[in-house]
């Protein structure tokens, strides 16, 4: 076993041996070494979003036809570390009447609900921080810990509009909780297991060709439950200036924007995995650990380009629309498609991959048809119903 | 002692205290976000047995959903979410008594079990809890009729709440 092959194994037997050797017990030794790993990682995460903010602000530019950030360094590649200078100076306030203590907690669980999902994430087939059996849950765990965060920053503000951003945006994130989790359920009915690493090794063919609705809805989800545009409305700064995180100032604003931006980043990465094979390409990922790594990473940048793409391009839409798109149509699909692909699954067990993937993208493709068609005469009704009133308004004029 | 026993011990504890500052905190919110560090501890507890699964579904459906919702009805019932008057009644003292003894109760019942000494066996390898869980759940021979029979109770739960709320035109 070389460095080559299983880096962090290597690194931290070498490590444990030097604490042992300065007569540390082995328990100690392995406790300090775990702890280090974790904050290589936290370091590693948070020198990446340092960067994305870049990434970020670069790609609306081109998205809304500028050149962005271009004055400090080369494509102003040092224009995050100016922002950050700015967010450490600035002052720190607190409102009247704030809740002190949960209103400086409310950041720290943001930033913390995001960098735990990090545990769970396989960025190699040997590099990974836990193989969580329920990890595809446990996405799910770390969101409702944002929840609290978003709904503990909106309260403590001591802010109206601080509060109804947060009561908007924690009704995003518990409604859309749920077609999430169904769709979930979709990776762990293909791969038999909810645990990350095993739902990638078995995406020899990516499970995109297997459910691409499933793939599109949990993009869908993913985008409310990061509350990114079009469903944007917990900031609608035409109504509520900024939403939750109205009265916050500096790093702690900081905090809750670095936040965000990771979540996203993150959320491009599971929808790789999920979907995209995660760092499995053509094989490329048993060469080197660290190709694995960068395969991951390319996948991630890529699902976060997309989330970009979506919330540069759409526009946000009202709280009741986005509701009752979730409850009347996103929800009941997810279930539906649940439901035909388990039965589907159970039907073509024994059968060829050819027919497997052809029966699973038919029952999909029927599935999306079934559903835009009753969608489209519910809406044709609606309309109806709604111009025979404005004909009757206008008859009584 | 061992690190695990430590680690039990520290959580115990700080469950425990979050526990009693969610009834005696004046401010219901306070009251909530305590209830959560509660059942945060409960999660870590379920950790320490390797009962994974429990733990997520604890955070999920406990912090996620209860928590979330009561923090909800109190911001949306009540102005001034701290309560005023004494926080105790005059069957203080019976509440506590009736705590004692069902703690010495259960102390005293598991001394008796054989395996309170013992230590844990180890897990096999190649241990599947979920599968486990899954198929108990499921098969006929295991808990499959209470599985069932609460889904229904909480179909039926769901159905009386849209009719309470459903608006009549």
């Amino acid at each position: 076993m070389t460095f080559w092959n299983d880096p962090l194994k290597v690194a931290a037997d070498w490590l444990t041996g030097i604490f042992t050797g300065w007569g540390m017990p082995s328990v100690g030794a392995n406790v300090l070494v775990a702890f280090l790993g974790v904050l290589m990682l936290i370091t590693i995460l948070m020198v990446i979003d340092i960067f994305l903010v870049w990434i970020e602000r670069k790609v609306v530019a081109r998205f809304q036809d500028r050149i962005g950030p271009n004055r400090v360094g080369p494509f102003g590649l040092i224009q995050p570390f100016a922002d950050i200078i700015k967010l450490m100076i600035k002052e720190d306030t607190t409102p009247d009447g704030a809740d002190k203590v949960v209103y400086n907690l409310a950041p720290i669980l943001s930033m913390m609900s995001v960098l735990i999902l990090w545990a769970v994430v396989p960025l190699a087939p040997v590099m990974l921080g836990v193989d969580l059996n329920a990890g595809a849950l446990f996405i799910i765990a770390a969101g409702s810990i944002g929840t609290l965060s978003i709904i503990m920053a909106g309260w403590s503000s001591n802010n109206k509009f601080s509060v109804i951003g947060a009561f908007r945006q924690v009704a995003v994130m518990i409604s859309f909780e749920v077609p999430m989790l169904a769709v979930l359920l979709i990776p762990t009915i293909f791969s038999g297991s909810m645990g990350m690493n095993a739902i990638i090794q078995s995406q020899s063919i990516w499970f995109v060709f297997l459910s691409p609705l499933a793939a599109l809805i949990f993009l869908i989800a993913a985008i409310a439950e990061l509350g990114r545009a079009p469903f944007d409305l917990a900031e609608g700064e035409s109504e509520l200036v900024s939403g939750y995180n109205i009265e916050y100032s500096g790093m702690k604003f900081g905090m809750f924007y670095a936040g965000e931006l990771l979540h996203a980043f993150t959320f491009g990465g599971f929808w790789s995995i999920f979907f995209f094979g995660g760092y499995r390409f053509f094989g490329l990922e048993l060469v080197s650990p660290f190709l694995a790594i960068a395969i991951i990473l390319f996948k991630a940048l890529v699902g976060y380009w997309v989330i970009m793409w979506v919330k540069y391009t759409v526009m946000r839409i009202r709280i009741d629309q986005m509701l009752a798109f979730n409850w009347k149509f996103l929800t009941p699909v997810a279930f539906v498609l649940v439901m035909v692909t388990a039965l589907m699954n159970t039907l073509l067990r024994g059968a060829d991959s050819w027919l497997f993937i052809t029966g699973m993208i038919l029952s999909n493709i029927i599935v999306a048809w079934v559903s835009m068609e009753i969608v489209r005469s519910v809406s044709k009704q609606e309309r109806e119903r709604v111009e025979g009133v404005q004909q009757v308004a206008e008859a009584h004029h | 002692m061992t690190g695990e026993q430590v680690i039990f011990l520290i959580v115990g504890a700080v469950t425990l205290i979050a526990a009693l500052m969610v009834v005696t905190v004046r401010d219901l919110v306070h009251a909530a976000l305590w209830l959560v560090a509660t059942l945060f501890g409960v999660a870590i507890i379920y950790t320490l047995l390797n009962a994974g699964f429990l733990a997520v579904v604890q955070v999920v459906v406990y912090i996620g959903a209860i928590a979330i919702l009561f923090i909800f009805a109190v911001m949306l019932t009540r102005r001034q979410a701290a309560d005023t008057g004494a926080a105790l009644n005059k069957n203080w003292w019976a509440g506590a008594l009736l705590a004692v003894l069902t703690f010495t109760g259960l102390f005293f019942m598991l001394q008796s079990w054989s395996g309170f000494q013992k230590q844990a066996a180890a897990i096999p390898s190649g241990f599947d809890a979920i599968n486990q869980l899954g198929d108990a759940l499921t098969s006929p021979a295991g808990f499959v009729l209470p599985f069932e029979v609460a889904s229904v109770l909480l179909l039926a739960a769901l159905v009386g709440a849209v009719y309470l709320a459903f608006n009549k035109k």
